[in-house]
């Protein structure tokens, strides 16, 4: 499954209707040591570039954004106890699903060699 | 980087080491090694880590009636403090504001060493140079002088496979002239964690070198000023800006059974209003339910009207909840077991009073 990435370093992976969503490996590296994860409710329609939720770590606290328009779904709970899991391998650990994705929405967005340029050019 | 901010001698370490720097004070400091604040604030508390605080300020000042004038110019008695030993002082201002909190290292009968915070040398400087006969000596030795923290149970163990007797090192809040890597060093039985550890003072000349030869040591990490932060917000400890200023009594930031105002009539500049003006202000400690950090100026509530602002808070890593500090206005009735609520960032979380230090299991000063 392709990876796409946002500018304001979500990943998405997309199957069916159903994304993965998560944060990039430069976001949780840029925030440090990730102390607390907020679990999006689900069942809330969000426009892409709305607000998802927010992770703090000892010294920031940031916002997820959604990467596409949808509908939140499944929250991976385990962050809850374990936020840490999103610096030890962000790139692999997601934190939300979104229903009701449309596959064109993705176009907007980034696939991986283009976002590693974007990263290397802030 | 901004070009005005000032470097330690250890600014190319630092990035060398993969360090991410920051602003503070003025100052081009680490706040974190490549291990993160998390893993470097439980190596403290565990085994032994080395901060650069070159950036602090250090002055002597020595010379006939340096005794009795530093005892007037200061919050705490400085007359009866014996040689050997260091105490936390204040430098207050007329209302009794907190111009500075620094230690006092009585170095001789007339002769002292004074460790001051980064962003305050020149202001204490100038006022201590107001206060104090032209007989004394008032040096500023920031620039020239190195000052690293080894703070960690096993910092002990670290100074004596260095050459140094174990018997001789100082006692918790003693100094001592000792020699290490075949430098002069003060080495003081002081820190900012807590924990065991020691403050090291030698010739800013030789801070790469000294540096290179801790970190060579087995079991000695670098950590950052992010870890130095939770270790200090664990225990309680004020931050001059966050819990101190000019506009703050130290009996307002907790500190008022320090001063013994009742028990003497030690006159020093301040003492009248400490000991006529009643405080505005109490500093309290906050536990907060769950993980989510409150910063500075955040208001406390309680029963939906404002009760508090918190000074300072973090995540509290070896409590695994967030805790802060606030202050409390001195005529506002608070119940031992109020419930406040904290509203952060798209967010409210509830918060209850809790004795300060919140970490309980410090090593710095066992009981031997």
């Amino acid at each position: 499954m392709a990876k796409y990435y946002a500018e304001s370093h979500e990943w998405i992976e997309l199957d069916g209707t159903t994304a993965t969503l998560g944060i990039s490996k430069y976001a949780a590296d840029s925030l440090g040591d990730i102390t607390y994860v907020e679990i999006p409710v689900s069942g809330k329609a969000v426009a892409a570039g709305e607000v998802l939720c927010t992770v703090e770590s000892v010294k920031a606290v940031s916002d997820v954004y959604a990467p596409v328009a949808g509908t939140v779904g499944e929250g991976n709970a385990d962050l809850e106890a374990d936020p840490a899991a999103l610096n030890a391998d962000p790139e692999n650990t997601w934190i939300c699903k979104l229903e009701g994705v449309n596959a064109s929405d993705l176009g907007g967005l980034m696939d991986a060699d283009a976002y590693a340029k974007f990263v290397e050019s802030l | 980087m901004d070009e005005t901010l000032l470097k330690t001698p250890l600014a190319d370490e630092h990035v060398a080491l993969g360090a991410r720097m920051v602003p503070f004070a003025g100052w081009f400091m680490p706040v974190q090694y490549k291990e993160g604040i998390l893993a470097e604030h439980k190596y403290t508390r565990e085994h032994v880590s080395l901060f650069d605080i070159c950036h602090m300020g250090e002055f002597t000042a020595a010379g006939p009636g340096a005794a009795e004038a530093l005892d007037a110019a200061l919050a705490r008695s400085v007359a009866d403090q014996k040689d050997g030993v260091c105490r936390y002082n204040f430098l207050l201002n007329e209302a009794g504001g907190v111009i500075d909190d620094l230690i006092v290292y009585r170095m001789g009968a007339e002769e002292f060493f004074i460790v001051v915070n980064a962003a305050r040398i020149a202001a204490d400087f100038a006022e201590l140079r107001k206060r104090l006969p032209a007989s004394v000596k008032l040096e500023n030795l920031s620039d020239s002088m190195a000052k690293f923290d080894l703070q960690g149970p096993d910092s002990t163990a670290v100074l004596t496979s260095l050459g140094l007797d174990a018997a001789a090192l100082p006692k918790y809040y003693h100094w001592g002239k000792f020699e290490l890597f075949g430098l002069d060093m003060l080495i003081s039985r002081t820190g900012y964690t807590g924990e065991l550890g020691f403050e090291l003072y030698f010739d800013a000349a030789h801070a790469v070198d000294v540096w290179r030869k801790l970190l060579a040591c087995p079991g000695v990490k670098p950590a950052g000023l992010g870890a130095r932060d939770t270790l200090r917000l664990e225990m309680g400890y004020p931050l001059y800006g966050d819990e101190m200023d000019e506009s703050t009594t130290p009996v307002e930031a907790g500190f008022g059974a320090m001063l013994k105002l009742d028990k003497s009539e030690r006159v020093f500049v301040g003492s009248d209003a400490l000991r006529t003006v009643p405080p505005k202000k109490h500093l309290r400690g906050l536990v907060l339910e769950g993980r989510r950090a409150a910063h500075t100026g955040t208001p406390v509530l309680l029963n939906g009207t404002q009760a508090g602002t918190i000074t300072s808070g973090t995540f509290a890593p070896s409590l695994g909840c967030a805790v802060a500090m606030a202050y409390f206005d001195a005529s506002a009735e608070i119940p031992a077991d109020a419930e406040f609520e904290v509203e952060l960032h798209r967010a409210v979380v509830k918060a209850k009073l809790a004795p300060l230090p919140f970490w309980t299991h410090g090593t710095a000063n066992p009981k031997e």
